[in-house]
């Protein structure tokens, strides 16, 4: 940074440095995003008895470039009489909620693009601002059944956002921080301190559940993904789009799914923190290889569900939300303070 | 009760669910990689049609239209006169085969075993009239592949 601002001058230095530190953040993560479309087919494919895409490249491993040609190669469409400043403004939005969380999420014990001392807040707020997109999205497309769609997805993930927030207002109550950072550094003391026991998921194992639960509702994933439903409806509320700025819907999903499983390793599952005691040379390293471990078994999770649960009914969805996620992490809630409070303590 | 409340909150359902997911992923996988691997296809199975000849040669199909008038697509289309030999013989054999729902009823119908669909089932046309077989096509088809139908007629011939 120090070189880029005495080649350029102080504030274009700045400027260009942070754009290069979000490049850095934002390539891999989609090159990543690429290859979990692809161990998602596979994954599905195995599950299914089948071998799934195999053609394009070795092993089919450039598949998703394939995809990605496709998308880009394919016409996009404007649908007749719709407000095209919103219409193509939809996607971007969502992806680039999708993306801003990447900012504030810590990759290990040091390297962090923004060092934001309420990171978790301001990951739960912009991805609630993705939200907006969605609206958008099935709004502009001038047809009923986006519309619907949007509405649909947009109550769904409103519903679950909020268990998902008292979930993590859990991880908030045991570790008192709002840095991603020093929420998974408490994680590595207490009692049981640094391992695996240590981690918040034991002890909220509720939350845990809820989280993980209310993060694949979160993203739209099956088996609550109704308002994709590519079995009964089309696609929800991005009905209405083609080519690239599909692509982007689904890059955003994808990009949701890897925030929602980084965010459960960070909150739940000790982050970059290694299972084994540091005494054990070589495995006993914390580091962002950890974090990609445990992000990739939880992404695994998803694609999982998948292949396994069939569809709920949209009712059922709310009722779960409502009826069941917030009565119990309200319950666990009170239970935890009496806990913290209670000389059974763990958390001392 | 409380066997159905347990079993609710321990999502044990869900996890036999997700147990047999997990056992699928280890099977053995049933794709078949088509243009490498081909499935085996039975005597019967059929496909393309081809006109048959006689071993000296001589073309077998005698002009009696009973495929023509049993073919439900009305894919085939026959005209017959008498060779100076005085055998009746067709001058015009087509089967139009966009209109051919492979059903199999002309080789059935054809008393001299002339007709025959046999097992080629990869072959394809570019243009429009592409598909549409002459009495020459089908007999370069009869007269390429007649090992291979013989076989399946001598395989299949004791069910017949």
């Amino acid at each position: 940074m120090d070189t880029l601002q005495h080649l350029l001058g102080n504030y274009l230095g700045y400027g260009v440095w942070h754009m290069l530190c979000a490049v850095a953040v934002v390539v891999p993560l989609t090159i990543f995003v690429a290859y979990l479309t692809f161990a998602e087919r596979k994954i599905l494919a195995y599950m299914h008895a089948r071998l799934g895409a195999n053609r394009v490249g070795p092993k089919g491993l450039l598949q998703p470039f394939a995809d990605l040609f496709k998308f880009v190669f394919k016409e996009l469409l404007t649908p007749y009489k719709i407000s095209k400043g919103v219409f193509y403004s939809s996607p971007l939005i969502i992806l680039a909620c999708a993306l801003l969380v990447w900012a504030v999420i810590p990759f290990n014990a040091e390297l962090v693009f923004a060092h934001v001392n309420a990171s978790l807040l301001y990951v739960v707020a912009i991805s609630s601002l993705g939200i907006y997109g969605i609206i958008l999205a099935g709004w502009s497309g001038n047809s009923k059944y986006s519309f619907l769609g949007g509405v649909r997805a947009t109550a769904q993930m409103i519903s679950y956002e909020l268990a998902m927030g008292f979930a993590l207002v859990g991880v908030l109550m045991v570790s008192g921080s709002l840095n991603l950072k020093e929420i998974v550094d408490n994680q590595a003391v207490g009692m049981l301190g640094g391992s695996v026991l240590s981690w918040n998921w034991l002890p909220l194992f509720p939350f845990f559940l809820v989280y993980l639960i209310s993060g694949v509702a979160e993203t739209n994933r099956a088996p609550f993904d109704v308002c994709e439903g590519e079995s009964e409806i089309v696609a929800g509320f991005f009905v209405e789009y083609s080519g690239t700025s599909f692509a982007l819907f689904m890059l955003a999903e994808y990009v949701n799914m890897v925030t929602i499983s980084a965010m459960a390793s960070l909150m739940f599952l000790g982050g970059w923190l290694s299972p084994f005691p540091a005494s054990w040379s070589i495995v006993g390293v914390a580091g962002f290889h950890w974090l990609l471990l445990k992000v990739c078994i939880l992404l695994f999770g998803f694609i999982w569900y998948r292949a396994t649960f069939p569809r709920y009914r949209y009712d059922q969805i709310m009722r779960l939300g409502w009826k069941v996620f917030l009565p119990i992490t309200l319950v666990w809630i009170f239970v935890l303070g009496l806990w913290m409070v209670s000389p059974l303590t763990i958390w001392k | 009760m409380i066997r159905k409340f347990i079993n609710t909150y321990l999502l044990t359902e869900l996890l036999r669910g997700m147990a047999l997911t997990w056992k699928v992923l280890f099977t053995p996988k049933v794709t078949l990689r088509y243009p490498e691997e081909k499935t085996p296809l039975s005597p019967r199975f059929r496909a393309l049609h081809a006109l048959r000849r006689y071993p000296n040669g001589e073309e077998r199909c005698i002009g009696c239209k009973l495929c023509e008038a049993v073919c439900p697509a009305l894919a085939i289309t026959i005209d017959a006169h008498e060779r100076e030999d005085g055998t009746r013989r067709t001058t015009r054999y087509d089967i139009d085969l966009t209109k051919c729902i492979f059903c199999g009823f002309c080789e059935e119908a054809c008393p001299v075993d002339a007709i025959v669909e046999t097992s080629i089932h990869e072959y394809h046309g570019e243009e429009r009239g592409d598909l549409f077989y002459t009495k020459e096509m089908l007999l370069a088809i009869g007269d390429k592949y007649e090992p291979i139908i013989a076989k399946n007629r001598e395989l299949d011939h004791k069910y017949r």
